[in-house]
């Protein structure tokens, strides 16, 4: 064995060649606030977007059963942290998001692209409306890793017109940290000044843990009900230990990107790279909910409502490979009458479900379709569309 | 049986071979080390070869995927897969448990041995690992 030629994941490598660069930081990446914990826990270690990640600690079946049953810790520093201070914060980001920011409340969330003219998704982020304790306001907005450095030059220009507006990365200066699964509301919620079991899905608040200052926000990349957390970068390990420390006695563990791939996927999330590029549009990717095209104006509006009523060339499906064989990002999907009319953009085995999973970007005329052959690497598998996610959180 | 991992020979790509003479035919069976198999951790998936095939050394034979990872599985030898292990990828966390007696992937019928020269035994083996490690 070697390092896969035909690994369909940027996060993989072969192990054995990824432990030895694990002994010590990188220099060539960058590493987060909490490195060192990774290391001495005895993660395994990838480059992933520019960052030294965790990929895994243990197993990566393991850490996902965590998330499911339990709660599962992931330093998702590496995330990019924009924050927009002073007038025309909301009118700059209404401009670069496809959802509506003017009338976003204080402690409000929601899930935007960002878009070129042609609706091309340069990134998904999300907008928060935050208030510091000191009552004032500003709108943080977290992008890929991968896209940051993309979306500030793509922010630069615009802020000409904002010239009250104040830009600053936050990213460096940051932790951020995301707790997820059942358990990890009820555990934690003691550990800050403000219980954040009083937030609703997809808001956030400015709390403190500690007498620090952290922000918490009722979000999550995993299927499961949870949080993630902002904090100084210098709190990170106490804030990271802490919470695995409150949740030590019902199963709490830390876990990596392997993970956080598998569960992402088990919920349809989209990454960006693979369900998500320059050349999808949100309509295609099946994100229309996430863009509001009434009664604004925001760069690529004009191309996305076109695409809207003229109905978009490709849709995202979810398959079901027969068979154990999983089937991975690049493999082109063949219709019934046995053409290629797409291919997988992420797939894999579902250790919640114990079969393998795919997503698929196809051509629109068989968006009504249900059985597909898969060509994974020179073999054919057939393969059973079906709805998407492919796993939601029990309701309590 | 009970194999003895200190006595096998390894390729580089974390193949274990255990050359054994039958009838003044020397056969090799074929699996992966536990230092590849705790390296990869979370297999999902195997891929066999057909009995049959006929393979030279570093050849691609089949593969095994990890639920991140898809890794090729090459022959360390040349010749003729005689037997294949078909219950295996129905049982890959027996591989986990003993990678080297129920663990075994394919036989192998040897027909040029000078591919045994570019194999490795288990100390040169080891201090690879101790270095990738």
């Amino acid at each position: 064995m070697r390092t896969p030629p035909h690994c369909c994941n940027a996060t993989t490598t072969f192990p054995s060649d990824t432990v030895s660069q694990a002994q010590l930081p990188s220099t060539e990446n960058a590493q987060t606030p909490l490195d060192r914990w990774h290391r001495s826990a005895g993660a395994k270690m990838v480059p992933f977007a520019g960052y030294d990640m965790p990929i895994q600690y243990d197993s990566i079946v393991n850490e996902h059963h965590a998330c499911r049953n339990a709660a599962a810790l992931f330093d998702v520093s590496h995330m990019g942290r924009l924050r927009f201070d002073g007038d025309g914060s909301e009118e700059l980001l209404d401009r670069l998001l496809t959802r509506r920011v003017t009338d976003l409340p204080i402690g409000g969330v929601r899930y935007a692209m960002v878009c070129n003219e042609a609706g091309g998704i340069l990134d998904d982020v999300l907008v928060s409306h935050l208030k510091t304790p000191s009552e004032s306001r500003y709108h943080l907005l977290v992008v890929n890793a991968s896209n940051r450095a993309k979306i500030i030059e793509w922010i630069k220009p615009q802020l000409e017109n904002f010239p009250k507006v104040t830009f600053s990365d936050r990213t460096e200066l940051t932790a951020m940290i995301a707790v997820q699964g059942p358990l990890a509301m009820e555990t934690c919620k003691r550990l800050f000044s403000f219980d954040p079991t009083r937030l609703k899905y997809y808001t956030a608040t400015i709390t403190d843990q500690f007498s620090k200052p952290v922000i918490v926000s009722r979000t999550g990349y995993t299927g499961e009900d949870g949080f993630e957390l902002v904090v100084r970068a210098e709190e990170a390990t106490r804030v990271w230990e802490n919470l695995l420390l409150a949740g030590r006695d019902v199963g709490f563990v830390p876990a990596g990107l392997g993970a956080r791939d598998t569960l992402r996927m088990e919920a349809a999330m989209p990454l960006y790279g693979h369900e998500l590029n320059e050349s999808v549009d949100p309509i295609s990717a099946g994100l229309s909910f996430a863009c509001d095209l009434q009664d604004r104006e925001f760069i690529g509006r004009q191309s996305i409502a076109n695409i809207k009523s003229a109905g978009p060339k490709q849709v995202r499906i979810g398959l079901l490979p027969e068979g154990r064989r999983p089937a991975r990002d690049g493999c082109d999907v063949i219709s019934s009458s046995g053409h290629v009319i797409g291919k997988i953009v992420s797939g894999g085995p579902s250790p919640t479900l114990g079969y393998p999973i795919a997503m698929a970007m196809v051509d629109a005329q068989h968006a009504g379709d249900d059985q597909f052959e898969i060509d994974i690497r020179g073999k054919r598998a057939a393969a059973t569309r079906t709805k998407l996610p492919f796993y939601r959180r029990p309701k309590k | 049986m009970s194999r003895d991992k200190s006595k096998l020979l390894y390729a580089e790509s974390h193949e274990w071979v255990d050359v054994v003479e039958d009838g003044g035919q020397k056969v090799a069976t074929v699996g992966i080390s536990d230092f590849a198999i705790q390296q990869l951790n979370d297999l999902v998936y195997m891929e066999l070869p057909e009995v049959g095939k006929t393979v030279t050394a570093g050849e691609e034979f089949g593969e095994v995927e990890s639920v991140k990872a898809v890794s090729p599985l090459y022959s360390p030898v040349s010749g003729e897969i005689i037997e294949v292990h078909a219950d295996l990828p129905d049982n890959l966390d027996s591989l986990n448990e003993d990678p080297f007696d129920f663990g075994w992937i394919v036989k192998i019928k040897i027909d040029d041995e000078s591919a045994l020269d570019a194999l490795m035994d288990f100390a040169a083996y080891q201090k690879q690992c101790a270095e990738s490690g």
